[in-house]
């Protein structure tokens, strides 16, 4: 194939992926959008083919690549939980870092193939956009699998703290552009191998400090990270579609960081250096005793089932006990009965961005019934109950009150303006940054104590009678 | 965001004029005819790294990302990063470059490697994505 015609078709499915992300702009866009990506892919797939000619074996190779990786995709994809998905995007993440270094490697051992130059001849230029994109897609790869491992609770989501970290990933940062220096000048193999090693334990430090409650920053900047690598590539390869596509990434995930540390009222190198929501200790205590109310669920199915209108606050809690389905099954009865229900979202809430809208998706909760923050925070005075379930820090109101709390100046959702609020949690502990919730003891709260899940099948049960 | 818009094609105005200027002196300075054919030259991108062409996509599509992902309800936020990591793995067309037509066995054998990793990536992808925008419905009236 001709090489223009070529470049004018990657370009075709870059702007496709453009039409992609468009799409969901709007749900019933959204679908139409996935399409479009989906032959954006099938078009520089093909294209690839037809320019390299593959032989035979190649041929056959290729489609045996496609068929293991393809099949072990799609099984994932169908079966996998909902709730899972945080842990699912930080793996999907890693394998696009390690793809990228395995992709520059491959590079570095022929560059014939990819037009860069020869063995031990290899253009300067090509290889610092590789190098960048050896080193980008390293630190995504153990970053993500960190995540993964985090999100996944098989790594406790305690920021763990190494001595002097700030010190080694400088000198790790430091070396990585000596290293890359030393790339250019020699072209030794053994120097590449380095930049991935080197990268790789930054990849590690740079996450392991970073608690739970963090995560929805850390996945989008992996997310964002595995662009950048992408386009780095991109300009190694000359192709369009890498470059557009890792341009689009890229921003994406910046963007997302952005919006997840302001719902946070955190700067970004805050959520970098970690260190946050360790220990649960810094409780304030100011010896003052303070009474909590306790509620029953038939308590609660009275005060709603006599509501006018009901807002209710999800959060991780209800993704952890998987109460989205029993929760809905409250909300049917009580619109059964007359009561206006509708859904508040902390653009924070849960492991990553958007997290609580999918699980409610899942539950058959219409999305004209759920709201983000800045849309229904007015609406708490107007409610009379106010169902929070598996949320906390997100409802303090010291956040907005209190100078003197860590959180303040973070947004949050006005439960305690509704005019009762139920809280619904499995103990009186603090919340994931450690911080006492002032909201347990005002008077128009009371709390629910148990898991989301049982709590709620007893309200609906309570609904009944 | 009208406002940036407006403050950058007044820029461009300006710079555009500048070029003018600029394009005029060389004319009309002595000798000038070489330079001019060489500004020429320039201008049809023959004198021009394919790079810089290549640098000028990249921040346009920065751009382009910056405003798409705004546009972004929150709700979709989710099956947003699902897409762009199923995207992001177009750096297939690496993998399959390396196993394709690389004459060095080990060049191969890493490209299969990420062949397989970015295959998982977009079918996983792609249909996970499927999934989760297969769920959010409108209230039935």
């Amino acid at each position: 194939m001709n090489a223009n015609f070529a470049s004018f078709l990657y370009l075709v499915s870059g702007i496709l992926f453009i039409l992609a992300l468009r799409g969901l702009s709007h749900p019933t866009t959204s679908r139409q959008g996935n399409m479009y990506g989906m032959i954006g892919m099938g078009i520089a797939i093909a294209t690839t083919l037809a320019l390299a000619t593959p032989s035979a074996g190649g041929f056959g190779l290729i489609v045996l690549g496609l068929l293991i990786g393809g099949s072990v995709g799609a099984v994932t994809a169908r079966r996998i939980a909902m709730t899972s998905m945080p842990q699912l995007v930080a793996a999907f993440h890693s394998l696009v870092g390690l793809a990228a270094v395995m992709v520059a490697a491959a590079a570095v051992y022929a560059p014939e193939s990819f037009d860069i130059g020869t063995v031990a001849d290899i253009h300067a230029q090509a290889l610092i956009e590789m190098s960048l994109g050896v080193a980008i897609g390293a630190i995504t790869f153990t970053g993500s699998v960190i995540a993964f491992l985090k999100l996944d609770g098989r790594m406790s989501g305690k920021p763990i703290m190494i001595g002097g970290r700030h010190f080694i990933n400088a000198a790790l940062g430091i070396g990585l552009i000596v290293l890359i220096v030393l790339l250019v000048t020699t072209e030794s193999k053994l120097v590449f191998w380095l930049i991935v090693a080197a990268s790789l334990v930054l990849g590690v430090l740079l996450i392991i400090p970073i608690g739970g409650a963090d995560m929805p920053v850390v996945v989008s900047m992996l997310n964002s990270y595995s662009g950048w690598a992408a386009a780095a590539l991109g300009f190694t390869l000359g192709n369009l579609a890498l470059i557009i596509t890792g341009a689009l990434v890229g921003s994406s995930g910046a963007i997302l960081s952005y919006i997840m540390c302001k719902g946070m009222n955190r700067s970004f190198i805050s959520v970098i250096l970690g260190g946050f929501g360790g220990e649960t200790s810094a409780t304030a205590d100011d010896g003052i005793e303070r009474t909590v109310k306790q509620g029953s669920a038939d308590d609660a199915a009275y005060l709603m089932m006599n509501a006018q209108k009901v807002i209710i606050v999800p959060g991780y809690g209800m993704a952890v006990a998987q109460a989205q389905h029993a929760l809905r099954e409250m909300a049917d009865k009580l619109k059964a009965n007359g009561v206006d229900v509708k859904y508040a979202i902390h653009p924070v809430a849960g492991r990553m961005p958007g997290h609580m809208n999918v699980l409610l998706a899942e539950a058959n909760v219409p999305y004209d019934e759920v709201f983000e923050l800045e849309d229904i925070n007015s609406e708490f005075a107007q409610a009379d109950v106010a169902y929070v379930i598996g949320a906390n820090d997100v409802t303090n109101p010291s956040a907005r009150d209190d100078k003197s709390s860590p959180i303040y100046g973070m947004p949050i959702l006005d439960v305690d303006k509704a005019r009762t609020c139920l809280f619904v949690k499995r103990s009186l502990g603090s919340g994931y940054a450690g911080i006492d919730n002032t909201l347990f003891y005002k008077d128009g709260t009371m709390m629910l104590l148990g898991d989301a899940k049982k709590m709620t099948e007893e309200i609906v049960k309570a609904m009944d009678h | 965001m009208d406002q940036t818009l407006q403050k950058a094609l007044d820029q461009l105005d300006q710079a555009t004029a500048a070029v003018r200027l600029a394009v005029q002196d060389l004319a009309t300075a002595p000798g000038g005819t070489d330079a001019a054919a060489d500004a020429a030259h320039a201008l049809s991108g023959g004198a021009i790294d394919p790079f810089v062409f290549r640098f000028a996509i990249f921040v346009l599509a920065i751009f382009v990302g910056y405003y798409v992902v705004w546009s972004v309800t929150p709700a979709l936020h989710t099956p947003l990063m699902a897409v762009t990591n199923a995207i992001s793995s177009v750096i297939v067309v690496g993998a399959l470059l390396a196993v394709g037509i690389s004459a060095s066995g080990i060049a191969t054998g890493f490209g299969f490697v990420a062949l397989m990793l970015v295959s998982v990536n977009i079918f996983g992808g792609f249909l996970v994505t499927q999934r989760m925008l297969a769920m959010y419905k409108k209230k039935d009236k």
